[in-house]
């Protein structure tokens, strides 16, 4: 960084330019409104909570999930009138952030959620912290006590901007009526625009009490707000040489190319480079699983092919990627000798763990098709790049250690083999939600990926619990097709409250509950850390248990259709059922055995070089060239 | 590691403070000292803040800053090319037999004495780090009773403004 020179994104994105054109700085100056914010409204007089509903209806948001509350009470009189807006009335405020989340993940418009002040606001955290750190576009709505009484530890008073500072993209508290347009449509575009995120909006109890006159579009000022949206073109110019020179290539995909909607961009890029191409847990489904290029998941229960062509590789092209510890282990084994090109739209994700070597701030949308044009104009000047060495390295990987899992000892069930058969029957139309944990993996691993948006879960934050709410905000979203909630018995117990929500609005969601009986992930931690010491991971919810709950009978008293699987056998015929019930939610609870693992591993902390394929099993590495 | 002064330009909105000293917390990175003050235009606050870092963290330091959505611009600057300042008011010891010395210690560093009783002077002073360092060292003899201590301010010399280009539109 140069002395006594601004420190902008757009310079940090420059400074291993000689010159620093300033044309992509200048292009997003105005804020452009997104929604149909442009639509043009005449002023008049009304409430500030009226305004907060117009505002929504204005901004073409449809659906929104909440409860109320005291503080909130004034928002929910107007929301009966409006046939603009839904209102989905949850069961618990953390489902209405999850539904709002999976909403958005599934459609890529903003998710909304409502809430009232205190602990409303602060079951609200959760889902905020999840969709800060998956970048998922969401729009929180909080009621807050009265300006007068805020600071005086009023009932149901709780500082809600301040305890979410680090969990959000910005906050607002609002105590003025004549604030709430102005807002509403700045909270909007920030969640929608540049890297996407949370957005949270308090609102006095006397603000939506207030009057104002209301007009459309209001004014809006970010003065410190400008994403940077074109990649620099000689950052993209030294990327494609790169990428010519390069004879093990990787293209990492990440979240961000979920989020910039390049799925067409980026099969173009990766059949034009002939690359390999990894895809991270948020980015599975960016680029299909069919696809002969297509290694999987990277990191910790990634696939062999997919860690060791990383570890191999002399060229990661990091589409929207974070180098996050759990695709990396051990961060300084992590691709010893690859350079590094990294694109992203947040300035602050380049050189934050991995040092990148040509560093590319930019939209996706636009960064992936001028750095296609420029490795175009590349391969024609040059050559183009003969991988044949490296992909028969690849292949041979592909071949000796493709996905897999064997049956356990105990004789129960394989809860991969009903992953992979919900799969199989329903297809990638369908979108798929999981919870967090060895089902979550399962999920990644053994659902085929086609498309995007096909796949919803909680990554970074690794949030248990995800699973049902997602879904059901999902299946609001995208009411023709199957949403399937992979979930486990102890995800599904911390959210399934949210079945009344879907049962009661007509929201026919399928949940699958992997039924290990254990906290699966950290029971599998204990046998292979901790001397198979289980400390207080048995639910007591499967095989040999005293099932409580018993999730039939739990999901049946949601009025739920519920069924029961126990056996492999069985698993085909129970998700045909499953499939044929579309009036109304289907819990399945599948017993499987609870002693199935997830493989491969790399173990926590160590390099990504010692994955094992099983316990105690790693795989014979060929030493490149 | 090495310490960097920056300048913030930030939107004066309630919260600006918290959400600066809040992303150094988390993030882990250390502020030395931290100043904010309004500037010559309304609506606009400037924050001085002194960091210990180096290359990458400091550079992850202003990236991150950048992201909060109240910051305008940020600056860094150099010592060589920005006059930069620390403002003090120490309280020391001094009777009849002391309060000649302590003030003639006082004059050498071009101090002001703000206060006087039978037993103590107030002494206020504006300089580098440097500078309040030395006078702080020659008055410790006499007995320190309280110190109170203004984050560093700084300005970059010559004519240019940072706020001209940041705000022009």
């Amino acid at each position: 960084m140069s002395k006594d020179q601004p420190i902008s994104p757009a310079v940090m994105a420059q400074r291993r330019a000689p010159s620093a054109p300033t044309e992509q700085a200048a292009e997003s100056d105005q804020v452009l409104l997104t929604g149909s914010a442009t639509d043009v409204v005449a002023p008049e007089e009304m409430t500030g909570s009226q305004a907060i509903i117009r505002s929504l209806e204005l901004l073409g948001v449809t659906d929104v999930f909440g409860l109320p509350g005291g503080a909130i009470l004034p928002t929910y009189d107007p929301l009966l009138d409006t046939d603009k807006i839904n209102h989905v009335l949850v069961r618990h405020e953390q489902g209405a952030g999850h539904a709002a989340e999976g909403y958005a993940l599934a459609s890529g418009r903003v998710g909304v959620c409502i809430a009232t002040s205190g602990p409303g606001a602060t079951n609200l955290v959760t889902a905020l912290a999840d969709a800060n750190m998956d970048s998922i576009p969401m729009l929180a709505i909080t009621g807050q006590v009265a300006s007068s009484s805020i600071g005086t530890d009023a009932f149901q008073e709780a500082d809600i901007v301040g305890m979410t500072m680090p969990v959000t993209k910005h906050s607002y508290l609002v105590t003025d009526a004549r604030d709430i347009p102005r807002v509403l449509a700045e909270a909007y575009h920030l969640a929608s625009t540049g890297r996407p995120g949370p957005v949270l909006v308090d609102v006095a109890k006397d603000a939506q009490q207030g009057s104002l006159t209301f007009s459309w579009p209001p004014h809006v000022e970010l003065k410190g707000y400008r994403p940077v949206t074109r990649g620099h073109s000689k950052q993209i110019k030294e990327a494609a040489r790169l990428i010519a020179e390069a004879r093990r290539p990787v293209l990492y995909t990440g979240g961000g190319a979920m989020r910039a909607d390049v799925a067409a961009e980026l099969t173009e890029l990766a059949e034009l480079t002939g690359a390999p191409v990894v895809t991270t847990l948020t980015a599975r489904g960016i680029f299909p699983d069919s696809h002969r290029q297509n290694l999987g998941m990277p990191g910790m229960h990634g696939t062999v092919p997919a860690v060791y062509a990383m570890q191999q590789s002399d060229l990661l092209i990091t589409l929207g990627a974070r180098f996050d510890d759990r695709v990396t282990g051990q961060l300084d084994t992590f691709a010893p000798n690859a350079k590094v090109i990294h694109a992203d739209i947040d300035p602050a994700e380049i050189s934050k763990n991995r040092i990148a070597d040509v560093p590319i701030v930019g939209d996706l949308k636009h960064v992936i098709p001028d750095l296609t044009q420029a490795v175009r104009q590349e391969f024609a000047d040059a050559q183009t790049p003969d991988l044949t060495t490296w992909w028969e390295t690849l292949d041979s990987l592909r071949e000796t250690y493709p996905l897999g899992y064997t049956s356990t000892d105990d004789g129960h069930g394989s809860p991969q083999h009903v992953i992979e058969r919900i799969s199989a029957l329903t297809g990638p139309e369908a979108v798929y939600a999981s919870g967090v944990g060895q089902h979550q993996m399962w999920s990644a691993q053994f659902v085929d990926y086609e498309r995007p948006r096909q796949w919803l879960n909680s990554s970074g934050l690794g949030t248990m619990g995800f699973a049902v709410p997602a879904a059901m905000g999902a299946k609001v979203s995208q009411p023709d097709r199957v949403v399937w909630a992979i979930d486990g018995d102890g995800c599904f117990q911390m959210t399934n409250q949210e079945l009344a929500t879907c049962v009661l609005n007509d929201i026919p969601i399928k949940v699958a509950v992997i039924n290990n009986s254990s906290l699966g992930m950290v029971r599998q931690w204990q046998t292979l850390f901790y001397d198979g010491r289980y400390s207080n991971t048995e639910l007591n919810t499967g095989h040999d248990s005293r099932r409580i709950p018993d999730f039939v009978k739990l999901a049946e008293a949601y009025g739920c259709a519920a069924l029961r699987c126990e056996r492999d056998e069985d698993v085909d015929a129970t998700i045909q059922q499953a499939l044929e019930i579309n009036d109304r939610p289907v819990v399945i609870d599948f017993v499987v055995s609870a002693d199935a693992m997830v493989w491969p591993m790399v173990p926590s902390g160590v390099s990504n070089d010692q994955i094992q394929i099983a316990r105690n099993m790693t795989p014979e590495w060929k030493t490149e060239d | 590691m090495s310490r960097h002064t920056l300048s913030v330009l930030v939107e004066d909105k309630p919260g600006v403070l918290t959400r600066v000293a809040g992303l150094f917390a988390r993030r882990a990175f250390n502020i030395h000292s931290l100043a904010v003050g309004p500037t010559e235009l309304s609506g606009i606050s400037r924050i001085t803040v002194v960091v210990d870092a180096d290359g990458e963290l400091l550079e992850q330091v202003t990236k991150q800053l950048n992201k909060l959505i109240n910051v305008i611009k940020i600056v860094e600057l150099a010592p060589e090319a920005s006059v930069q300042r620390d403002h003090i008011m120490v309280k020391v010891r001094a009777d009849a037999a002391t309060r000649l010395q302590v003030t003639q210690a006082a004059d050498l560093f071009r101090a002001t004495i703000v206060d006087v009783s039978t037993e103590s002077v107030v002494i206020e002073s504006t300089g580098s780090r440097d500078k309040i360092h030395a006078l702080l060292d020659v008055l410790e003899p006499f007995g320190i009773r309280e110190i109170v201590r203004a984050g560093t301010v700084a300005l970059g010399r010559g004519p240019k403004s940072m706020s001209d280009r940041a705000l022009r539109h």
